[in-house]
């Protein structure tokens, strides 16, 4: 399959951020045409598509959109999840920094479908960066009469407020980027109530990824059987595969659902030269590694779901045989612990305790019995913890063990820096050898 | 039938759902939470953050269990019970069990497990569950998280951080309960501990829940911190003596000391909380006490005696004094001792000089209570507050003055929009808490807000008087009034005005335990046991047929009140001095019997200090040395709660009886004393112990003949305000300096410090700004407080009656409604 440059298409134009890049191509073209038609009609045409949520769980967008009660009095809230911080993702980040206005004017169609005046767009905090671009980019859109009140003689009214977060991976989970966008502490919420009944302020609101309405102004125009004519019957559509770690171009390209990872690896130049696929990951540490066996299986939700893994993010991480797959387990499980929001016991302890394990393993001082121990503790949290945080914590052990035991056994007499040279899988070790 | 559920509104159920839980079928209301469900069939399902009263929250995930169809282990404490649904909990359910232990073994990885010298242990959930549902030895072979140990929330509240297992039951009490959000979680993970603003101390009278919620040892009080351990522990049900809003106590007690008191499961009272003056004031019946009964020496000295010798002399006094005696009590008496007291001085005596009101009152006041509260079932109820449309409160800080009644009130203004309106100067802390809305009325103007109340349409420009207005009419509308409506001439008139007019129920709301009960006992002039009004023959009849008197015997006329016995003595203490012939002038007060009453609470402390110099004979029964007791011919010990038996009618009327802690108690409660006296005196008066006392009270039953009308006084005109002058506004705060706080210093620490509240206006008036010096002055003195400027008319000031340099009747001689002095700065 082809790369389909959609999303990306200008993103190497200098002026691709601003609204005259934008414009030159189209951009904003749509937003007189869906707020001409009934809201519903921009709901059923984003239901036709079958466009699903980028941000991970691929939750149908129509769908989520369907259950905001119409006509219950209350104001209703779109909420963009701008929150990127699972390691390995990176996609939402650079399409705020090449094309944020393809975010403001999804915005402006999802808003409008699910009767909300306000869309807050919540940007992690620790890429201001990004921040900035977006509220460029807003601002502009407020000049050019596509925000605020009336917009373009409609009679819609839409403000967009651009919130940076302070730094907390469980502010990705939608209900407590509410907490947080509220101005509590970032915690998930008890469901129900689900967001689309009582999110923001008790209110109806829904909860997209940045990708996810970035993708609408192209629906729009298109409609839904051009986006249909891409991925699959189940995953249609294209996406930002944003492909990092040990291949020789890490980048991100946009091509259809169900691209397999051989074809991703190629356009990204193949694993490092002088050395060879160990295992790879879909979509964010959060989800289960695959080996190289795999890398013909289509790139679909429904595919990954097939081999035990998930799609999630679509931004895959490739390791070489230079990785030690103990310390990167280890890595990820600091990862979470430092991430954990304490809410629940499961998370709040299990990732403390398994950082220490696998802190273990790495220093080559664990013992045989802990590979089971670990094993079990991941099983006490997976399904017990309140989010999926808790989840994403006890995931990535259970098929490293499976595949790779004989570095988890050797982790019970020898350093993983004395079986893996750290610096051999670093890229500047890749740099000097060139 | 309406349930409700915390942070739910209520439903109201008009079927059941029936689920089973580990096969059993169960029917419950709808709304019903499944770890409640398991209760109702006796299945245990293990918890830490869940708590009935507070909304679920799912955080400490003990209590998953498996539901049929649900692909993970579900939290029992946050699902709602649905038809059809199949519960399997850790009984019958592996996966549960698996579930649960997996938790526990968590919870304790980064617990100490220090039992041993932990506070908790022997009654810790943490303790107990892990030995139910835990694995018997930790995995966990790591570095534990550890804090340096303890830190202070307040002066009281102490946590050990490392203890804590993140269920926030102690911050959801504070926030959702007390409506005190003053602790919350800082950090996340595994650092995630309570704790405080830097610049918003834990200010909570209700701090102490959060200790007893608490379902490990991180959060002790200083109180009790290392003072014992639960099973070295004597327990004993009772009742509070604080306050008069009843509530259910444990009283903890190891050799023969208390050490320490919980709030009791009372769900028509207290619920499961009580106040931190009912939970940490002790103190005082453990130092200070009187211990044997005094006598006058030759030299006039106060010295030990015997009880015969003082018997003897006591009644030799009485007996001289016969009717000529004047009986006043405090609001410390329970409703049998009120009884014995009320009984003495008509059966014994022969004297209607009653009066239980230790404090500024009115004969207003008698009249209002006579008609409408005196021997009146029980209502309006605490249940009746949380359902109520609206709630009317009139001279009645609920959450200084009667702490429960706050509670509820907050209760029904979160959960079921109970409307809550105040006739006071100004919203305090716990009138915004409870959302509730100010009828503005300068004090002394009470009777002229009521008033608007009562004819719907004449406060047709408040809008909120009218809401007020209206809503009173609905049917379960309350209308409460404090004791200091008293002070206030015509308010009460008014309230039984507004009562009758829109038929709202009508409270009276005590400040003291001991005052519903006194008057109901009869403890004062010219009411008999049961609200009987004396004046009636057949009510002095049937108290005859109980005390097996004759009724010619007992007075037939109402007696005088405190204030009217004190002025009495003073007027002839007067006219002795005048007389040419002193001996010609007969005195119409020849002794005092007291108990329980403080001069300082009084509306004029020096008159009534006067009087007890003047008074040529004077008995005390008191618990600790006074300004009675050390002018009292005779000093008779009497118990303190923990040592006797009693009964306390709350402010519903409700009968809340508790039982004697101290059971080898060796001092006597007042009815025993009495009951001595009235032997020494040869009268039939009985035993006076609490079977006897308590047979007699019931042989009464209730009053069906006449009743005193209501009261119909008018308001008085508003009295004219100089330019630097100001209406004072007082009342005690729930920690201040009363007595029965005394001995507690980490209670002390946590009252509020003294301000005087003035409006904007009048601090610019004044050039003074909040946190800066005001004084309020009149002749007798001057008080100098922070100013704190507050939402409230210009010609008022508020000073707290009892506080830390804060007394306007002793310094002040003056009073709520008196007019006073302002000035900016010290002068």
């Amino acid at each position: 399959m082809a790369l389909t440059p959609i999303l990306t298409a200008h993103w190497d134009e200098p002026d691709s951020h601003t609204i005259g890049g934008y414009r030159r191509h189209g951009g904003y073209d749509m937003v007189p045409v869906s707020l001409g038609v009934h809201p519903d009609e921009v709901i059923a045409l984003v239901k036709e598509s079958g466009l699903r949520g980028r941000g991970g769980a691929g939750f149908p967008t129509g769908m989520k959109w369907g259950f905001v009660p119409q006509n219950d009095g209350k104001p209703h809230y779109l909420v963009v999840n701008a929150d990127e911080s699972e390691p390995g993702a990176c996609k939402d980040i650079p399409l705020m920094l090449a094309n944020p206005h393809s975010l403001v004017e999804g915005c402006i169609h999802a808003a409008y479908a699910i009767r909300a005046n306000h869309a807050f767009i919540y940007i992690r905090g620790e890429v201001p960066h990004a921040v900035r671009r977006v509220t460029a980019a807003v601002a502009e859109a407020y000049a050019a009469g596509f925000l605020g009140k009336d917009i373009l003689g409609s009679g819609f009214d839409l403000d967009i407020v651009v919130h940076s977060g302070a730094g907390a991976y469980i502010c990705g989970e939608e209900t407590a980027l509410l907490d947080s966008l509220e101005g509590r502490r970032g915690q998930p919420r008890l469901k129900p109530p689900f967001p689309a009944v009582a999110g923001l302020y008790a209110s109806p609101t829904v909860i997209n990824n940045v990708e996810t309405i970035a993708n609408i102004p192209t629906i729009i125009r298109n409609g839904a059987d051009w986006f249909k004519q891409f991925g699959t019957e189940k995953s249609p559509g294209f996406k930002l595969f944003a492909v990092s770690g040990h291949v020789e171009r890490p980048g991100i390209y946009e091509a259809s659902l169900g691209t397999t990872m051989r074809e991703l690896l190629e356009y990204a130049g193949g694993v490092r030269a002088g050395h060879e696929l160990k295992f790879w990951i879909p979509g964010g540490s959060s989800v289960p590694m695959l080996l190289p066996e795999h890398l013909d299986t289509p790139l679909t939700y429904e595919d990954m779901a097939g081999l035990g893994t998930m799609l999630g993010t679509g931004t895959p991480m490739v390791f070489d045989e230079t990785t030690s797959v103990v310390r990167a387990i280890s890595r990820w499980m600091h990862f979470y612990k430092h991430e954990s929001c304490g809410k629940c016991t499961p998370c709040r302890e299990g990732t403390f305790w398994l950082e220490q394990m696998l802190e273990r393993f790495e220093a080559g001082t664990a013992i045989e019995a802990d590979i089971e121990t670990v094993d079990e503790i991941c099983k006490q949290i997976a399904g017990r913890s309140f989010c999926a945080l808790g989840d994403a914590a006890a995931t990535p052990y259970a098929p490293a063990l499976k595949y790779f035991r004989e570095e988890f056994l050797a982790g019970t007499h020898t350093s993983a820096d004395e079986l893996f040279d750290p610096v051999a899988a670093t890229v500047f070790a890749g740099a000097a050898a060139r | 039938m309406t349930i409700t559920t915390p942070g739910v509104s209520p439903v109201t159920v008009t079927s059941g759902i029936t689920l089973s839980v580990d096969g059993v079928d169960i029917t419950v209301p709808k709304g019903t939470l499944v770890i409640r469900a398991a209760e109702q069939l006796g299945v245990e399902i293990p918890r830490f953050c869940d708590h009935p009263l507070l909304a679920p929250v799912a955080a400490c995930r003990m209590c998953l269990v498996e539901i049929e169809g649900q692909p993970k282990p579900q939290p029992a404490c946050a699902v709602t019970v649905a038809e059809g649904m199949k519960v399997r909990t850790q009984v019958t359910s592996e996966l549960a069990e698996q579930a649960q232990q997996g938790v526990m073994e968590f919870l304790l990885i980064n617990h100490p497990l220090d039992c041993p010298v932990c506070d908790k242990g022997g009654e810790c959930p943490l303790q107990n569950q892990a030995l139910s549902h835990g694995r018997a030895e930790s995995r966990f072979t790591g570095v534990k998280r550890t804090f340096p140990k303890p830190i202070n929330v307040s002066a009281q509240i102490l946590l050990d951080r490392e203890r804590c297992v993140s269920c926030a039951r102690c911050t959801r009490f504070a926030d959702e309960i007390a409506g005190d959000p003053f602790i919350d979680l800082l950090e996340r993970g595994a650092k995630q501990q309570v704790g405080t603003s830097s610049d918003q101390p834990f200010d909570s009278y209700f701090s102490g829940n959060t200790v007893q919620i608490c379902p490990v040892g991180a959060l002790t009080s200083a109180k009790y911190r290392f003072r014992s351990r639960p099973f070295d522990l004597i327990s004993t049900p009772t009742v509070c003596e604080h306050c008069a809003s009843g509530c259910g106590l444990r009283t903890d007690v190891r050799r023969s000391t208390v050490l320490r008191r919980l709030a009791w499961d009372e769900p028509a009272v207290n619920e499961e909380w009580n106040c931190d003056k009912g939970r940490f004031a002790f103190g005082y019946a453990a130092e200070g006490r009187l211990t044997h009964p005094m006598v006058r020496d030759e030299s006039g000295e106060l010295v030990v005696a015997s009880w015969p010798e003082a018997m003897s002399i006591a009644a030799a006094g009485l007996r001289r004094a016969g009717s000529r005696t004047a009986v006043l009590t405090g609001g410390r008496l329970t409703l049998e001792d009120a009884y014995s007291y009320s009984k003495f001085a008509r059966s014994v005596l022969g004297t209607d000089d009653v009066d239980f009101r230790s404090r500024p009152s009115s004969a207003e006041e008698i009249e209002f209570l006579a008609a409408l509260v005196a021997g009146k079932p029980v209502g309006p109820t605490y249940a009746e507050l949380e359902s109520a449309p609206v709630v009317v409160l009139a001279g009645l800080d609920a959450e200084d003055e009667s702490p429960m009644v706050f509670l509820r009130l907050r209760k029904g203004a979160r959960l079921t929009g109970v409307k809550v309106f105040t006739v006071a100067p100004f919203a305090s802390a716990g009138v915004a808490k409870v959302n509730g809305r100010v009828l503005t009325a300068v004090p002394g103007a009470e009777a002229a807000v009521l008033d608007s109340l009562a004819d719907e349409v004449s406060g047709a420009r408040d809008e909120n008087r009218l809401e007020a207005a209206r809503l009173l009419r609905e049917p379960g509308a309350v209308l409460l009034v404090g004791e200091r409506l008293a002070q206030s001439p015509g308010a009460l008139s008014a309230a039984a005005r507004v009562a009758k007019a829109t038929g709202a129920a009508l409270g009276w709301v005590p400040r003291r335990a001991g005052e519903r009960g006194a008057l109901d006992a009869g403890a004062i002039a010219g009411l008999l046991p049961g609200g009987r009004p004396i004046t009636s023959d057949a009510a002095r009849r049937e108290a005859a047929a109980v005390w097996g008197v004759d009724p010619a015997s007992l007075p037939g006329s109402p007696g005088r009140d405190l204030g009217a016995v004190v002025a009495a003595v003073n007027a002839d203490t007067k006219a002795i001095a005048a007389a040419a012939k002193p001996s010609d002038v007969v005195r119409s007060v020849q002794a005092l019997l007291i108990g329980g009453v403080e001069a300082n609470d009084l509306a004029d402390p020096a008159a009534f200090v006067a009087a007890l110099d003047a008074v040529p004979f004077l008995v005390s029964l008191e618990q600790r040395h006074s300004e009675v007791t050390a002018r009292a011919d005779v000093v008779l010990p009497v118990a303190a709660v923990a040592e006797k038996a009693g009964t306390f009618l709350d402010w519903e009327g409700r009968p809340r009886e508790f039982a004697q802690v101290f059971r080898e108690a060796l001092t006597l409660s007042d009815s025993r004393v009495l009951a001595m006296l009235a032997a020494e005196l040869d009268a039939s008066f009985g035993r006076g112990d609490i079977a006897s006392v308590r047979g007699e009270l019931a042989s009464f039953g209730s009053w069906h003949g006449d009743r005193a009308q209501a009261p119909g006084h008018a308001p008085p005109e508003a009295p004219s305000v100089g330019s630097d002058e100001v209406v004072l506004a007082t009342w005690r705060q729930l920690l201040d300096r009363g007595l029965l706080q005394e001995g507690d210093p980490f209670l002390g620490a946590t009252a509020r410090a003294g301000v005087a509240r003035i409006s904007a206006a009048r601090a610019t008036l004044l050039a003074v700004a909040t946190g800066e010096a005001v004084t309020i002055s009149t002749a007798t003195g001057s008080i100098t407080l922070p100013a704190l400027v507050t939402t409230m008319p210009d010609d008022v000031v508020w000073l707290p009656a009892n506080s830390d340099g804060s007394n306007p009747r002793v310094t002040l001689g003056a009073g709520h409604g008196d007019i006073v002095r302002i000035s900016g700065g010290v002068v």
